[in-house]
């Protein structure tokens, strides 16, 4: 009986997770060449230049910054947060797909995200490091930043908890110390890997160091795995709990378009979905220069398309019941948001908003655009220009008008703002092509899990 | 044999597989003090070298509730003992408004005890390691799999384990100098 049940089951085909043909061996060749025997490239050099150039650029526009305080950018009453805190949103949201596919992906057993998450790490880490540049230097005085940590100090006085921005404070930096701590021990055993391939004894012992002698011990394979998991099961509700935070910065305020239940779910979706589109237009184009087809399968790219086709459609639904709530609550302030949206002088950012991140996506029920990886490369462009827009306009036509007419007005961002901007992208760049260079992008140990042999049954 | 101290017998496998068996039948066979190597966690591996108490959940666990608490009640004594404000008529100890940074202390305590934790029970950092001696061991960092009886063990003997190490069916065996 039993017998017969189990032929009756017809199993889906499946794209593997792995190319065929490989053994542990040519897994920890494959990946651990690119770091130790590959040369530098031509492209990586070109590449690293530019991104290079952007972190320069940054560099002089805080720079001028601090010269002359904010002034230099597009702010002013009433609209008092522009980009900053637009691309502080922006930055912090993509990086919570790394934790989602490190963390969360690894509780529900998905094996698909051993080849990913190394480098989805690390973009959350770089994405974080953009993000704080923001609200650092947004506050006007950088220098005293640190008044924002409850510190013993001569002034007798103590943050204010009440406050969601100092929730903000607890949260980011809880985020990016768990997400560097997650990222670095996670790489703790490829770095023994790469101590015991190393050629040179310079780059023996430098990866040593930071293997920290490990010897996959069995014991310590035990506790390392406990930690892996306890640390998973950890990351998962502070990667929820970060952005809901992000977005009790507005929630909490009584800004028509800030004052809404619906803020958090919507806002840690939008998360995922710019975070999944960052991933795609990393993974594509590391995939093919460096050859991993391999590891990263067209498998990867469609789950990937799969959940941000699931998580567009959350924010579509929030983007509904913005919408409705503007007419159902009767408020006429709440009510003037959404036609002040819709016809206001930023409307054509909102109906750019509805193709980037409602209309254009859409595509993605389409198995073609999820396995064609140049099309998966530009749809996610899109939804990151998408979910910029979101959250310009989330800060920016929310404020430019008040409650009262006579203090309306318009943002314009400067060059400064621009600056800053892509400044960052720069910052990012930079350090992702250093990543690349010298450690490696994908989890040789956990690569090794998924081959049949690495499954011991005991008797 | 040439006097030198001596960590231990290693012997090498070329499948998780046979590194689960042989060390199953080492413990069998009476030996306690053991140790297996594996590139990746192989499991049932610890059980089989009689690893059984795993500590970390412990330590992550104490952490939590000292991140909570820390959080907690720094809040309390800040904004509701040392300099109560009065901000929006909110009575001081307004503990709805303490719960996100309670929670976020709690995870940021309870990851780095798990963490530092699991460093501190491994022993790790530890530079320096007598099994690094056996050249081949360089191996166990991409597709090998060993196993160790150390000399401290009761049961060792230079001539005997070599021998009862050869008959698991190994690819070599090699003693460790310490």
């Amino acid at each position: 009986m039993e017998e017969q049940r189990k032929e009756l089951v017809v199993e889906a085909p499946k794209v593997p997770v792995m190319g065929p043909g490989h053994t542990f061996g040519t897994i920890t060749e494959k990946i651990s060449a690119i770091v130790l025997t590959r040369p530098t490239s031509k492209g990586w050099i070109f590449g690293f230049a530019i991104s290079f150039m952007g972190l320069m650029m940054l560099l002089a526009a805080l720079s001028y910054l601090f010269v002359k305080g904010v002034g230099i950018w597009g702010i002013n009453i009433p609209v008092g947060w522009g980009f900053a805190i637009v691309n502080f949103v922006w930055w912090i949201g993509i990086g919570h797909a790394g934790t989602l596919i490190s963390a969360i992906l690894l509780l529900l057993r998905q094996s698909w995200r051993n080849s990913i998450n190394r480098f989805a790490e690390a973009m959350t880490l770089f994405a974080v490091a953009c993000a704080g540049v923001f609200p650092a230097v947004h506050v006007g005085r950088p220098w005293l930043a640190y008044w924002l940590f409850p510190y013993p100090n001569t002034m007798n006085v103590w943050p204010q908890f009440r406050s969601p921005l100092m929730w903000d404070v607890f949260a980011v930096s809880t985020y990016a110390t768990i997400s560097a701590l997650f990222w670095a021990i996670g790489l703790v055993p490829d770095l023994a890997t790469l101590r015991d391939r190393a050629d040179s004894p310079w780059k023996r012992r430098i990866y040593g160091m930071f293997a920290l002698g490990w010897r996959g011990s069995a014991r310590h394979w035990h506790r390392y795995e406990t930690m892996y998991l306890l640390l998973a099961g950890l990351a998962t509700p502070l990667v929820l709990s970060v952005h809901t935070v992000v977005s009790f910065d507005f929630a909490i305020g009584i800004v028509p378009g800030w004052h809404t239940t619906i803020f958090p779910p919507y806002f840690v979706a939008g998360a995922i979905y710019s975070g999944f589109a960052m991933v795609l237009m990393l993974a594509i184009p590391i995939r093919k220069v460096y050859g991993l087809e391999d590891f990263i399968t067209d498998r990867h790219l469609e789950n990937s398309a799969k959940v941000m086709l699931a998580t567009g459609w959350i924010v579509a639904y929030g983007y509904g019941i913005e919408a409705f709530m503007g007419w159902y609550s009767g408020d006429r302030f709440d009510a003037f948001t959404l036609w002040n949206r819709l016809h206001g002088p930023y409307a054509f950012l909102y109906f750019s908003l509805l193709s980037c991140n409602i209309f254009i996506p859409q595509l993605l029920w389409i198995r073609k655009f999820r396995t064609n990886s140049i099309l998966l490369f530009l749809i996610s462009f899109v939804i990151l220009v998408g979910m910029w827009l979101e959250r310009f306009i989330i800060v920016v036509v929310s404020l430019h008008r008040d409650f009262l007419t006579s203090s309306w007005g318009m943002f314009y961002p400067t060059r400064w703002d621009f600056m800053t901007f892509f400044g960052t992208v720069g910052l990012f760049l930079t350090a992702f092509f250093l990543f690349i260079r010298v450690l490696p992008m994908i989890s040789i140990f956990e690569m090794r899990t998924l081959l049949p042999e690495a499954k011991v049954h005991a008797e | 044999m040439n006097g030198e101290p001596i960590y231990g017998m290693m012997a090498e496998f070329d499948s998780a597989a046979a590194l689960l068996e042989a060390t199953k039948r080492t413990n069998q066979a009476g030996y306690r003090k053991i140790d297996a190597y594996s590139p990746f966690p192989v499991e049932g591996l610890a059980e089989a070298v009689g690893f059984h108490h795993d500590e970390v959940p412990l330590v992550v666990l104490i952490g939590g509730i000292i991140g909570g608490l820390t959080g907690y009640l720094m809040q309390y004594w800040m904004m509701a003992v040392d300099y109560p404000l009065n901000i929006g008529g909110r009575p001081p100890h307004s503990w709805p408004a303490f719960i996100v940074i309670t929670f976020e202390m709690t995870i940021l305590f309870a990851g780095i005890s798990a963490v530092f934790g699991m460093l501190a029970l491994n022993g790790l950092p530890m530079p320096y390691h007598p099994v690094f001696n056996v050249p081949r061991f360089a191996f166990a960092s991409k597709d090998r799999f060993f196993l160790v009886v150390f000399s401290s063990d009761k049961r060792y003997d230079p001539v005997e384990t070599r021998k009862f190490m050869e008959g698991l069916d190994p690819v070599s065996v090699a003693e460790v100098p310490s």
